[in-house]
């Protein structure tokens, strides 16, 4: 297995997590967004989707659910394109019925986790984004162990404005700081909406929390990115967002993070 | 279910599995002889003791959701505050989300702590009348980080179920984290000595969301958790300038209503998205006293009003429990 673990992710050049303490703040939006913009600037991208009870990469990147097939090395990922770009691992191509409950306790979903970090055949990559659910459980620990024999640069935290979000961003960089993992920086999500009818700006869930949460815990902040109706739109449909609209404030919002990103990446 | 040990040997069959203190992966564990001799597959004490303690509570009521930050404290602690609205009811808010609970803002209690009283830690009061237990009154600093596994956050809850002085309750209603884990099984077994009303699922509109939620359903299935209803939270957006409504997380596949009429669900009620909501949550104020001439004030009164009429509807055929399970 250890064997296993050397081989699948020597060639990954950069592991980035995705962490928020908080539920619904737009993780999997995010990582799938950043997916795409770094496909865009031509880097090969891989994201491993470790939400167990709630896997949302397959349906925003609009993949289905095919077969995961073995190969010598272990488990194949699944590729979003012919080139094979942007490879996937998620719980979601599992799973036989797509609302079965994976009703599973935590000993179990570190077994899982394991396996997923050392058994999937993810070749070469620019960047593996692993996308996690809400908290700082078993999952975190989970892929943080199994991940300690290889290089992790750190993660993004993202959060939505409002101070109930922020709260639980706060524990997770306390989670960050205890496991010795570095914060590449701080995501507002949600920030602001532009209605369609007037372009009245209504700061939905408020606004500058992710700012104002960077500042006080000295991390960088990478951006904010607007509520959209055409980026959820684009999540649901699993459609390329950054292809589709490459005229939204939301579009420059997204690749100037990867950008930064990517720059952060490279320095180190 | 089974019960594996954080620190059990690779491949444990679990200490409640037939298999436990037998299977080849149990020699050389030091518990090998307790879990052959079958102690540790006799039910949790705790669960006759819980039973005992919330045999004075009339009603519980789970808040439950696949998917995370689509509402569930915000509905909980509202659910509470209109239901406390009547003075002559007691009621209660248990906030299971252990890694990340956002009751004690939400209800306006940050910075307050838990005292110990002869007969079991005192919860919280926002009013006379509403009490509220969370892992939040247990921390010292707002960046204090719940780093813990399964096992460690089960035995918390069977603490806040078994050592907290309820009294004597109307309603306690059970805010939970996302997801269909230890949390969920744990608070199910635990109170499976003591009668559940029901569970409340809180969803979005998205397919997103709502594929998460089904999952949800599916676990209320199978532990046989009945299901009182759905609610559809930040269902649409009232721009308050031009008052044109925008989608902002469209219903791509027909929202929770045609998730319902699937699954042969009650629809509770549709909450618009409303910016003074996020921000009396925020504040920790009630959000019906802030804006009491909201639609979204109005969508969520009918929904307990609705929601009311199930747990005393059900009062009246209590030896029938099972069904209405669906």
């Amino acid at each position: 297995m250890e064997q296993n673990n050397e081989d699948n992710l020597a060639q990954v050049q950069h592991v980035v997590l995705v962490l928020s303490g908080k539920g619904g703040v737009g993780k999997s939006t995010i990582t799938t967004e950043l997916a795409l913009a770094l496909r865009h600037a031509g880097k090969k991208v891989g994201i491993l989707d470790i939400d167990l009870c709630g896997p949302s990469i397959p349906r925003m990147l609009s993949v289905g659910r095919p077969d995961v097939h073995q190969c010598d090395l272990g488990w194949v990922p699944v590729y979003t394109d012919a080139e094979k770009s942007l490879a996937l691992m998620s719980i979601g191509f599992l799973l036989d019925d797509p609302d079965d409950a994976v009703v599973w306790r935590g000993p179990k979903k570190t077994a899982l986790i394991g396996q997923f970090v050392s058994d999937v055949a993810w070749g070469e990559l620019d960047v593996l984004l692993v996308d996690t659910p809400p908290g700082t459980s078993d999952e975190h620990l989970a892929v943080l162990e199994n991940l300690k024999k290889h290089k992790v640069d750190g993660a993004i935290l993202v959060t939505t404005p409002q101070a109930v979000s922020t709260g639980d961003v706060r524990r997770e960089i306390t989670f960050c700081k205890k496991t010795g993992l570095r914060i590449l920086g701080i995501v507002e999500n949600m920030s602001g909406f532009a209605c369609p009818h007037c372009s009245e700006c209504t700061n939905i869930f408020s606004k500058g929390g992710g700012e104002d949460l960077a500042k006080l815990t000295g991390s960088v902040f990478l951006g904010s990115v607007p509520l959209d109706p055409l980026l959820s739109a684009s999540i649901e449909e699993g459609k390329d967002f950054i292809q589709s609209f490459p005229h939204s404030p939301t579009f420059s919002a997204i690749t100037s993070i990867s950008h930064t990103l990517l720059n952060s990446l490279q320095a180190a | 279910m089974a019960d594996v040990p954080d620190n059990a040997p690779e491949h444990c069959p679990g200490t409640q599995s037939e298999k436990a203190g037998k299977s080849t992966a149990c020699q050389g564990c030091p518990n090998q002889t307790l879990c052959a001799s079958g102690a540790t597959k006799a039910p949790d004490p705790a669960i006759a003791e819980i039973g005992v303690k919330l045999s004075t509570v009339k009603h519980k009521i789970l808040v439950l959701s696949g998917k995370g930050g689509v509402g569930k404290s915000t509905f909980s602690a509202h659910l509470a505050h209109a239901l406390a609205s009547d003075i002559n009811k007691e009621v209660a808010v248990l906030d299971i989300d252990i890694c990340g609970p956002s009751i004690p803002r939400i209800m306006g209690l940050e910075g307050e702590q838990v005292h110990q009283s002869g007969s079991g830690w005192s919860p919280v009061y926002v009013e006379d009348n509403l009490a509220v237990m969370s892992i939040g009154f247990l921390l010292s600093s707002p960046d204090d980080a719940v780093i813990w596994r399964g096992p460690k956050k089960n035995g918390m809850i069977k603490q806040f179920l078994r050592d907290v002085d309820w009294g004597q309750l109307d309603y306690l209603i059970v805010d939970t984290p996302p997801g269909t884990s230890d949390e969920h099984l744990s608070i199910v077994q635990y109170l499976s000595a003591t009668h559940i009303d029901g569970a409340v699922i809180i969803t979005t509109p998205q397919e997103v969301s709502l594929q998460d939620v089904r999952k949800e359903i599916r676990f209320c299935q199978k532990v046989k958790l009945p299901i009182i209803g759905v609610v559809e939270n930040m269902s649409g957006f009232v721009c308050p300038k031009c008052k044109n409504t925008s989608q902002i997380f469209p219903a791509t596949s027909g929202g929770a209503e045609r998730m319902c009429s699937d699954l042969n669900l009650p629809l509770l009620g549709k909450i618009p998205l409303d910016p003074r909501i996020g921000r009396s949550c925020d504040e920790g104020r009630s959000f019906f006293n802030e804006v009491p001439d909201s639609p979204a004030t109005k969508a969520y009164h009918s929904i307990v009003q609705k929601h009311m009429c199930m747990c005393t509807k059900h009062t009246h055929t209590d030896t029938h429990t099972h069904e209405y399970t669906g």
